[in-house]
């Protein structure tokens, strides 16, 4: 009764009184104790805090209380800042650092009455696409083990695959949320840059860090953005554009909407995500939407524009590593922070800061002008999220463009800081899920939200779950 | 623009030199490893020169805020418990480092 719960059913189940949760809970803890040697999503598994909340969680719902998570196991990446649970973001540098405070969307996510089951593996501080590059070892896919989740939040979206949990908090800088939720068919929603906030959580492109759901279902991702959009007064960059009710819109017809696709997009993928995803654009002529061929910049510009701009952001960020006053040293870290680390110093260094970095921020101001001009004559763009379905183990290694080519779709619009969703729309002849991105304007997560659910009303792929 | 180091098509990176302005320390086989893939990775985004960027301004963020400023009042904060429990060294509730000043 308990598995493959979406968040709207174990709400419903526990409203109901047909479950508690603390039996949610436990359940998942069992789950996870028995997946983790095969799936390795989780880095820490809160075992007794997450039973303590759970009973709380219960107290409450005998009350009556309508807290709109109370209850609900999830995971949450563990670039995000817990009061009291280890944070590592997967590096060693942070093995041993015990957050003093909580993340802003952790603490919404507790204001929500949200149980926190684990923190999920990720690539090391976010850097890559596979989740290969942690320093405690890479997640294995749930679909099958041999291949990577994808990543940066692979652990977060290994677990909601698995059904581990009922959903989770991932982070995207450029692909980190969508890139492993296409991997993994799930549900990925990475919001517009400054509508959640970064507050806590382990800095990695400051310009481009957008912390957002991981999720069973589009109904899911839209209730989990409720609770953490909005201004944060510890994050400057977040919006005071009203917070809508993002459920409100899910199934609005989408007859008349207008959806642009672009041949550079579909070009660079194989070809069985090509065919998945043109046979989803189908299903939204059916429904009255009508594609049209639109002229975007061609994406491998935006990947050279990212891997200047992250790795620039990154060496400042990293440089607060001292081991002085929490972490250990510089010496601990891993490869792929040192050699991300150094690529950004060079890029600012006396005499490349021109060449490189400037150069890189006035190309980012053509793409996000090459985007506004596209969203002048349609409503949303949709394409392939990643250009293959998931990898073999191993395969990012001794590449140090594997993560720039695994999201070479996704980059242009974090560029630009638009938010974007990924929602399964097939499956290969390996049975490996195919993913599909549906981006908008700045702001336009209501409207992507609604795309993407009339899509998976109308379709079955979120129902196929992995055999485990 | 004076001090741009002309064109780096065949671009070489003083690893070493690197390694020191970023306070990363490397050893002899990371070093060879590093100039190889940084060099591949320099190569590819050199593609940016082909862009026409003339009189286009540079983007450092994309919220369109400016002059965030919030009250200076002050507000319960870490207490220094706290503010010191994962310093590897303290000493009189301080945070111990090594000296970075030498004396004369």
């Amino acid at each position: 009764m308990l598995n493959n719960l979406s968040l709207q059913q174990a709400k419903q189940l526990l409203r109901q009184k047909k479950a508690t949760s603390l039996e949610l809970t436990r359940f998942y803890l069992e789950r996870i104790k028995k997946l983790e040697p095969k799936i390795s999503a989780f880095i820490t598994v809160c075992e007794k805090e997450a039973q303590d909340q759970a009973k709380k969680a219960d107290e409450l719902l005998s009350q009556g209380d309508k807290k709109p998570l109370l209850g609900i196991p999830i995971s949450v990446k563990d670039n995000f800042n817990t009061i009291g649970i280890q944070t590592t973001a997967s590096s060693k540098v942070l093995e041993s650092y015990i957050p003093p405070y909580d993340a802003t969307v952790v603490a919404s996510l507790k204001r929500a009455g949200a149980v926190i089951v684990g923190k999920t593996n990720m690539d090391a501080w976010a850097h890559g696409s596979s989740t290969e590059t942690s320093d405690f070892g890479p997640t294995k896919n749930p679909w099958n083990i041999k291949t990577l989740p994808g990543g940066s939040s692979g652990g977060s979206a290994a677990s909601v695959a698995a059904d581990e949990v009922v959903a989770s908090i991932g982070s995207e800088t450029a692909g980190s949320i969508r890139q492993p939720a296409a991997w993994c068919g799930v549900v990925g929603l990475k919001p517009t840059y400054g509508r959640v906030s970064r507050y806590g959580v382990v800095a990695m492109g400051s310009s481009l860090d957008s912390p957002g759901p991981i999720t069973k279902t589009v109904e899911d991702s839209a209730m989990i953005l409720n609770i953490l959009a909005g201004k944060d007064k510890f994050d400057a960059t977040t919006s005071p554009n009203i917070v809508e009710d993002y459920s409100k819109n899910l199934n609005k017809n989408i007859s008349g909407l207008k959806i642009g696709i672009s041949s550079k997009y579909f070009k660079k993928c194989e070809s069985e995500v090509e065919k998945k995803v043109e046979q989803a654009l189908k299903v939204f002529e059916e429904l009255g939407a009508k594609i049209q061929e639109i002229k975007l910049f061609d994406p491998q510009y935006a990947i050279a524009v990212y891997t200047i701009i992250q790795r620039a952001e990154v060496s400042s960020n990293l440089a607060r590593y001292d081991g002085i006053r929490y972490g250990n040293g510089r010496s601990k870290f891993g490869e792929e922070a040192k050699r991300r680390i150094m690529l950004g110093t060079y890029a600012l260094s006396a005499g490349y800061y021109d060449q490189y970095y400037n150069k890189a921020q006035k190309v980012r101001t053509l793409i996000i002008e090459d985007f506004k001009k596209a969203f002048k004559q349609v409503d949303v763009i949709v394409g392939p999220t990643s250009p293959s379905t998931a990898l073999p183990l191993g395969a990012s290694k001794g590449h140090p463009m594997f993560g720039e080519m695994a999201d070479i779709l996704v980059e242009p619009s974090s560029i630009a800081g638009l938010p974007g969703i990924n929602v399964p729309c097939g499956f290969s002849r390996e049975d490996l899920p195919v993913g599909m991105q549906i981006i908008g304007p700045q702001f336009s997560e209501s409207i992507i939200l609604n795309v993407a659910n009339q899509f998976e009303k109308n379709t079955d792929f979120h129902k196929v779950k992995p055999k485990l | 623009m004076s001090n741009v180091k002309g064109k780096t098509s065949s671009a070489s990176i003083d690893v070493d030199h690197v390694a020191i302005l970023a306070n990363i320390p490397i050893s002899e086989s990371e070093k060879k490893t590093f100039e190889g893939q940084l060099e591949e990775t320099i190569k590819y985004i050199e593609k940016l020169q082909e862009i026409d960027t003339k009189n286009v301004k540079p983007t450092s963020q994309v919220t369109n805020l400016e002059n965030i400023t919030r009250e200076d009042i002050a507000a319960p904060s870490f207490s220094q418990e706290e503010a010191l429990q994962n310093a590897k060294s303290t000493y009189n509730g301080f945070v111990v480092t090594e000296a970075i000043l030498e004396e004369q």
